[in-house]
């Protein structure tokens, strides 16, 4: 028996490599893999915490300085001025103080933690068949690669819908591709360091109500903190009076460098949100009278007061991606970007095509141009990639949006967009300003913004028949997949 | 004629997947989400011009109807802001309550309709909102692929 039990006990050591053991309680894998969710497999580049429920963008450092910046100033007012204020104003203050500081929170949370309106990229098949379609307008099978945008009037004007080569997708209008969480949004408005995230169509009327709300604030705790002081200097004299309440000084001084930048923010968002407008769209210019007599912005509902309600009250779309629903075991996979493909594909044809692209934007704006020419410096297969995609990463990068690049020029990044509202926010003025620094920064981002294609570009498939090789490609790896699929999806649509 | 199946149950059983046709966004009313409602071709021999462009006008509309901009939605988004967005814990939005009607409407359109031709509408929530992709299924049984071969009728195994 004891020969016995050592050896079921050895059976059971030997359980992991050997095949015979047949207990069922040892068996050391799982028989099924535990379901993932969807977050797990997000292809853009993005964070995701509890489980899925709060989403990010990569690069959170300068979240985290905004927090601590508002936490600690915040907690210094109540802790230092309050009981002071209470006592000699009204215990009124330190009440508004506590509604001010939590909305602000509230809204600073809310626009960091949600999906700005990701658009989810295309499956296989999809993308197949806009390439089929794509190829059926261009006409010929040479190796000039067709135009990747489409015409749409949308209200009266035209407007170019460009397509998407990391998401395959044409881009619906006012949505951009943001290069730092490699997610296309729609509406996308810029990607703000501050709040950690891409600023669109889903969290736009949260991010509007932080910044409106941190400008009171701020100016709420500055202006109560003088108060402070001047009521005790009365009583004290000026310098005991500091040396009271140093924390005072402190806070004067984060506020009073706070108070120009938030507050000039909040002025320009709010002109953009009664003329309907994004961050990106007032930058480049599009619907300016400049461009033309009958330039005018089609997405405005005509006067500012709709406008407003329809920015911060209209109807908040749901999110798309569905981070927390449970991969099926066969649906379709997300067809990867083809930029390395297409690139070694059709490098020389994109380049004179390029120029074709490029000669209307060059009569667009200065700006594009040196853009151009920047992008040519850095290499081969880049400027295929950066300047067909002018409108999407270009766009939420150098053309003055407030998106870093990941190192110390970040901040000074974004001050581009807080300098436009300190020189009066007049928007006509600073399109040269404003666009002067982007430019100077674009050496920075070309080669940051092409972390996906280098990517692609060692196991990009050898140039040539790029479309049709890889429409091929999908098909007969894809037929059983989408198979199984379909049936599921059956399933699905009767189990609702 | 196309193979004929009489229910949503027999297409899983005896059909596979022949095509897909997708629907794409029409964007000429700005960026509300509207359908394009042109036929496409591949659907010719499949189904009525008029049912499809029925379909289609009717999600168009429930469409509109949650994305649009009036008292209701401001009444929504005042509460809303009020509770500092704690309602939605317990109340659904006006979007996702409509997004339930399309999803049921798809869902009937295809037993109907779809279904008993050959064909299957995927809810466009599930791809994003780009399009509406449609499924188009042939018997297993016939030898073809394409979608407008005919096939042998009673040749599934039932």
């Amino acid at each position: 028996m004891h020969l016995g039990v050592s050896e079921s006990m050895r059976e059971c050591e030997y359980s992991q490599i050997s095949t015979r053991c047949s207990t069922p309680m040892e068996t050391p894998y799982k028989k099924r893999t535990p379901k993932r969710r969807k977050w797990e497999s997000f292809p853009g580049r993005n964070k995701f915490y509890c489980n899925g429920r709060l989403m990010m963008a990569k690069q959170t450092g300068v979240f985290y300085l905004t927090l601590v910046l508002i936490l600690v100033t915040c907690g210094l007012f109540f802790t230092f001025d309050c009981p002071f204020l209470a006592l000699e104003l009204t215990p009124v203050i330190p009440v508004i103080g506590g509604v001010l500081f939590m909305f602000v929170l509230g809204t600073l949370l809310r626009t960091s933690f949600s999906d700005p309106g990701v658009l989810p990229r295309a499956t296989p098949d999809e993308a197949a068949d806009l390439e089929r379609q794509i190829d059926v307008a261009n006409g010929s099978t040479g190796y000039r690669p067709p135009p990747r945008t489409k015409e749409v009037v949308i209200n009266g004007q035209t407007v170019k819908l460009k397509y998407c080569f990391t998401c395959k997708i044409f881009r619906p209008p006012r949505a951009s591709h943001c290069s730092l969480c490699d997610n296309c949004v729609e509406r996308f408005d810029h990607h703000c360091p501050w709040v950690g995230n891409c600023v669109g169509r889903r969290n736009y009327r949260f991010f509007y109500m932080f910044i409106l709300s941190l400008s009171f604030l701020t100016i709420f705790i500055f202006s109560f903190v003088i108060t402070h002081i001047i009521l005790r200097s009365h009583q004290n004299g000026f310098l005991k009076a500091l040396k009271d309440s140093p924390a005072s000084v402190l806070e004067v001084v984060v506020c009073f460098f706070s108070v120009w930048s938030i507050v000039g923010l909040s002025g320009f968002h709010t002109y953009l949100i009664s003329s309907n407008q994004t961050t990106n769209e007032d930058i480049k210019g599009s619907w300016s009278s400049k461009r033309g007599k009958d330039n005018y912005n089609p997405y405005s509902h005509g006067n500012i007061f709709t406008n407003c309600c329809a920015a911060l009250c209209g109807p908040l779309p749901p999110s798309l991606i569905d981070r927390r629903g449970f991969i099926q075991s066969g649906m379709p996979q997300l067809a990867p970007p083809t930029n390395g493909i297409t690139m070694y594909g059709a490098t020389q044809s994109q380049q004179s095509h390029m120029a074709a692209a490029a000669t209307p934007l060059l009569q667009q704006q200065s700006s594009e141009p040196v853009i151009l020419t920047a992008s040519t410096e850095n290499g081969g297969p880049l400027p295929g990639r950066t300047s067909l995609n002018l409108g999407g990463p270009c766009t939420s990068l150098p053309l003055g949006q407030p998106t870093p690049p990941t190192s110390t020029p970040s901040l000074s990044c974004h001050e581009a967009s807080d300098m436009l509202p300190i020189h009066g926010h007049s928007h006509a003025h600073n399109h040269g300003h404003t666009l002067q620094e982007p430019m100077a920064h674009h050496h920075f981002l070309t080669p940051e913004e092409v972390p996906s294609p280098p990517g692609m570009l060692p196991c990009g498939s050898p140039m040539g028949h790029s479309h049709t090789m890889q429409a091929g490609f999908y098909n007969p790896a894809s037929q059983d997949s989408l198979h199984e699929d379909s049936v599921r999806g059956l399933v699905k649509l009767s189990s609702v | 004629m196309a193979t004929e199946f009489h229910n949503l149950q027999e297409l899983r059983h005896s059909a596979s997947l022949a095509n897909k046709v997708f629907i794409q966004r029409d964007y000429s009313e700005g960026t509300t989400c509207r359908f394009q409602t042109k036929f496409p071709s591949e659907l010719e021999s499949r189904i009525e011009r008029k049912l499809f462009e029925d379909t289609v006008k009717t999600l168009n509309n429930y469409y509109t109807e949650a994305e649009k901009i009036g008292g209701q939605s401001y009444l929504e988004g005042c509460l809303a802001c009020s509770t500092a967005y704690l309602i939605f814990l317990c109340m659904e939005t006006r979007y996702e309550k409509v997004l339930k009607k399309i999803s049921k409407y798809i869902q009937e359109q295809n037993e109907k309709i779809f279904a008993p031709r050959g064909l299957l509408i995927t809810d466009p929530i599930e791809r994003g909102m780009r399009v509406i992709e449609i499924s188009i299924y042939e018997d297993r049984g016939s030898s073809g692929s394409s979608s407008g071969s005919s096939s042998v009728s009673g040749s599934t195994a039932r």
